[in-house]
């Protein structure tokens, strides 16, 4: 009963369920952040608007992204994963979301921003749908927690449209 | 050495059933195992409820080693999910992001490209020859939590590093279901302190 043996063990089993309850208290005290983050994004320029070889569309856009998502870091987050996504139906598909650029905020310092860019990836349609087309440009975010369940919302902002002709 | 003596005199002294307690004993653990990673694969509707993060591609978010708990619910594939999927013809699991979605009319059948966060291209140099997306059927769970993750615990660094070697080294084993010889050896080892312990 006082062997060694018996004594690591039940501190070991003592430790990982105290280790499992505190990681529960951390994850459950996430629910009472509300957080009221904002976004906006300028389509500066269309570079160019193209149908590729393959019969795909294919647009590259300069966007201007500004953010600030100070109200969704706690001290249980680890990272926010955050992305712009151009959202659109075509008459093939539903829904299409095409991330046209995503970076990781690592800490509340960095998650005030405004950035100038070039889309990181390629928008291309699956077809050749997208002249004229409206389109949604929504800001996902995806909430990393050092411990406990993840989350992601978005906000959704519209009334973007590309041109009817190629250039 | 005297130890060993009394082990195996012990051994010598034991009956036929209480080898056979003990025998049982251990298949109950085996099995009680079992019961219970059969029965997360059902909670979770995931062929893979857990499975371990091979490479650094979801760095700093995921790191290896970190073991990820899968759900898979009938809810349609979105952008910004963190998704384990297999390549055809590849045994090991994939941990990345989704980047781009397209979903069909009608059949709300979905194409799905995806990336991990740490690295600079998308995947498609790593799907099969000729793929270029990945439909529902590859995707074996959503990733829907993370544990305290490694990097989180401060150990001294060499101590840490071994630490986390082996804990990484035996954890792919399992998820690969690679046998080799020093499993016989823990077994062995197992079997040997069952057959030797009094209750």
């Amino acid at each position: 009963m006082h062997s060694f043996g018996y004594r690591a063990n039940a501190l070991l089993t003592f430790s990982i369920t105290i280790l499992a309850v505190i990681c529960g208290i951390a994850s459950f005290s996430d629910n009472f952040n509300s957080p009221s983050p904002a976004a906006q994004v300028q389509v500066l320029n269309i570079n160019w608007f193209q149908k590729k070889p393959d019969g795909d569309d294919e647009v590259s856009l300069t966007l201007n992204i500004s953010a600030n998502l100070e109200s969704l870091f706690t001290w249980n987050t680890k990272q926010v994963f955050v992305f712009l996504a151009a959202e659109y139906e075509t008459p093939k598909n539903s829904l299409n979301q095409v991330s046209l650029w995503d970076g990781i905020i690592p800490s509340k310092e960095h998650s005030k921003f405004w950035i100038h860019t070039t889309n990181k990836y390629r928008f291309v349609d699956q077809g050749s749908s997208l002249r004229g087309k409206d389109f949604n440009l929504t800001l996902h975010w995806h909430v990393m927690p050092k411990t406990g369940k993840m989350f992601a919302d978005n906000i959704v902002m519209s009334g973007y449209s590309l041109p009817k002709a190629y250039r | 050495m005297g130890w060993i003596g009394e082990q195996i005199d012990s051994v010598k002294s034991l009956n036929f059933r209480q080898v056979l307690t003990q025998a049982i004993n251990l298949g109950m653990i085996v099995t009680s195992a079992l019961i219970i990673w059969k029965g997360l694969m059902c909670i979770t509707g995931s062929e893979s409820p857990v499975v371990v993060v091979l490479s650094g591609s979801m760095e700093p978010g995921f790191q290896r080693g970190d073991i990820l708990f899968l759900h898979m619910s009938k809810d349609p594939i979105r952008a910004g999910e963190i998704v384990v999927f297999n390549i055809d013809g590849r045994d090991i699991p994939i941990v990345h992001r989704v980047i781009k979605v397209h979903e069909r009319q009608e059949t709300g059948e979905v194409n799905v490209l995806t990336k991990g966060d740490n690295n600079p291209g998308d995947d498609r140099p790593l799907y099969a020859q000729g793929q270029h997306w990945l439909q529902r059927h590859h995707i074996m769970g959503r990733a829907v939590g993370t544990h305290l993750s490694s990097p989180s615990f401060h150990l001294p660094d060499p101590l840490f590093l071994h630490v986390k070697n082996w804990y990484w080294y035996w954890m792919t084993a399992i998820v690969k279901g690679k046998w080799f010889f020093q499993w016989y050896i823990l077994i062995g080892a197992l079997g040997f302190l069952v057959i030797t312990s009094k209750e």
